[in-house]
């Protein structure tokens, strides 16, 4: 067995999620290979290399390679692809981009956002919003899978492995990368947070979310939210958590003002701990809480943040 | 420029999905079924391509059960212009899918194939990557907007931390996200009009395509349930379970 891992990056560091998938390649076996594939990315091929049980590092630099690149990044896996039994890849929004590609040019089935590793060729995967765990066994020659980050613990540290060179292919110039608008923030990366705290429709406006933020703020938190929210334009897409949003599972995820619709507890229910606060005593997020509590949202946070002020 | 979209019938989001016993799959039977939310996304940008008189025809392309024709019938109530179904079984994997794509694009040369960035089934996220791969076109995934310029298309894609602006050559397929528009209703006069434009059932072995899965499903089971939940009474209360009991603050 042997895995190349597809390394998500911003050219200097690891995309949380990576330590993960290194550790669903490492419950596979066989030697990990990872390939750090972009514009400029000698930083995260170096970061990649103290990953613990990585035994070597592919960097590959070249200007086609910039932004998600999917169609250039797949031709270029596609030249090393043969030398491994599984092709991994985080199940980001780059990872889902790409890994899709780099399956349909190998003829193989790939194998979705895998949340356990049962044999090297059997694999259980959330589908139906997380609602039915499928166990599935693949027959393809080659397995190329997608990772979800938050059902393996992340691995640790090591002396770093070797980096090597690889020739980068040609550029296809089938797509062109124009610009990445991200959003800027002082806050934790949703998928990293230890704390989330997720507002819904019952936030009302934007503007409300400014009292989420202040309780963030004081609990070192990401903010999250509901697909609602973001539907009726109080957040941007990149906030929202569930089924076809970011799925998270930090140790502390606070709800509030949100009803608990089947897509958005698909993407939280792993949670480790999870409040409420809803003022309607009827919502099904209460089914998935450690903890709720039946007030409304506009008194209720303030206090919060209060008492964790005092 | 004409426009493939593909369209997927799928269990309806609302309803709460139940397991069968035997672990085989989930309950079917007397479920309310519906087009997958984003391939409803994948039609209304078609149609809004075609008001806009940039796209002269839609074809709707379904793959599955006979009864995917009332899934293509509200797609051409939507406004698609005919509609395909390729028969096959309920559950045709993605790169099966694909395949069948591939055949139907060269039969119908559209210049641009739009479809959904997942099914909400079996949430793969897989057939339009899968259907760009094949046809060595250039992919954009996830959009929240497309506009055509000539031979070519400026999209922007909703990416983890923000968004992506890119150019894309065109034939090239794109995938919906969220954000992309919002779906029309379909009124009762478009309905009536839908039923009288062409449908079209095709075989897939009449396309040369190998549906065979690649994968077996062993067993299908409930995830694990969450131990129910204490209600708080105040904040004070909240925060003292959060600090002493689960102490995760």
């Amino acid at each position: 067995m042997a895995v190349l891992i597809i390394a998500e990056h911003d050219g200097t560091l690891l995309k949380p999620g990576f330590a993960n998938t290194v550790s669903a390649a490492a419950k596979i076996g066989g030697d990990i290979t990872v390939l750090v594939v972009g514009k400029q990315c000698a930083d995260a091929a170096q970061a990649a290399a103290k990953v613990s049980g990585v035994k070597k590092v592919l960097l590959c630099e070249a200007p086609h390679y910039e932004g998600s690149a999917a169609e250039n990044v797949a031709a270029l896996v596609l030249t090393i692809a043969e030398q491994y039994s599984h092709i991994l890849a985080a199940a980001s929004s780059h990872g889902k981009n790409v890994a899709p590609r780099v399956a349909a040019l190998l003829d193989v089935q790939q194998i979705s956002e895998i949340s356990a590793v049962e044999t090297p060729d059997t694999f259980v995967r959330p589908t139906y919003a997380g609602n039915a765990m499928a166990t599935v066994q693949s027959s393809d020659r080659l397995k190329v899978i997608t990772v979800r980050a938050t059902a393996f613990d992340p691995a640790g540290e090591q002396a770093a492995a070797p980096v090597e060179n690889l020739a980068a292919g040609p550029d296809l110039g089938l797509s062109q990368f124009k610009s990445a608008e991200l959003s800027k923030s002082e806050r934790p990366e949703l998928t990293a947070a230890r704390i989330i705290v997720s507002g819904g429709r019952g936030m009302g406006s934007a503007e409300n979310f400014k009292i989420l933020e202040a309780l963030a703020d004081k609990l070192g938190a990401a903010v999250g939210a509901s697909r609602a929210a973001v539907d009726s334009g109080f957040k941007p897409n990149e906030y929202q958590v569930g089924q076809t949003g970011k799925i998270v599972a930090p140790e502390l995820y606070i709800a509030v003002g949100i009803s608990g619709a089947i897509q958005h507890l698909a993407g939280m229910k792993d949670s480790k701990v999870i409040v409420a606060i809803n003022k309607d005593a009827e919502a099904p997020i209460f089914s998935v809480a450690s903890y709720w509590l039946v007030e409304d949202l506009f008194k209720a946070v303030p206090e919060l943040t209060n008492e964790l002020s005092s | 420029m004409k426009v493939l979209v593909t369209v997927k019938r799928v269990i309806d989001p609302y309803v709460k999905v139940r397991v069968k016993s035997d672990g085989s799959g989930v309950e079917l039977a007397n479920i309310k079924m519906t087009m997958n939310p984003f391939c409803e996304i994948a039609i209304e940008q078609a149609v809004r391509m075609k008001e806009a008189g940039i796209v002269t025809e839609i074809v709707a392309l379904s793959i599955g059960v006979p009864q995917c024709q009332e899934t293509l019938r509200t797609a051409m109530a939507m406004g698609a212009d005919r509609g395909i179904l390729v028969e096959a079984p309920a559950d045709v994997q993605p790169l099966a899918v694909a395949k069948v794509v591939k055949a139907i694009i060269a039969k119908e040369n559209p210049q641009l194939v739009i479809m959904g960035k997942q099914a909400i089934d079996d949430d793969s996220n897989q057939s339009g990557q899968m259907v760009s791969a094949l046809m060595g076109w250039p992919q954009a995934t996830f959009i929240s907007n497309v506009t055509v310029n000539g031979d070519h298309a400026e999209v922007t894609r909703e990416i983890d931390g923000g968004l992506e602006k890119l150019t894309i050559k065109l034939p090239a397929v794109v995938t919906t996200d969220l954000r992309l528009n919002e779906p029309r209703y379909v009124t009762l006069p478009n309905i009536m009009k839908a039923k009288k434009k062409p449908l079209e059932m095709v075989k897939p072995e009449a396309l040369g395509v190998d549906i065979a899965p690649r994968f077996k499903t062993l067993k299908v089971e409930e995830p694990p349930k969450r131990s129910s939940g204490i209600k708080v009474a105040d904040v004070k209360e909240l925060l003292e379970k959060l600090k002493n009991e689960a102490r995760v603050i």
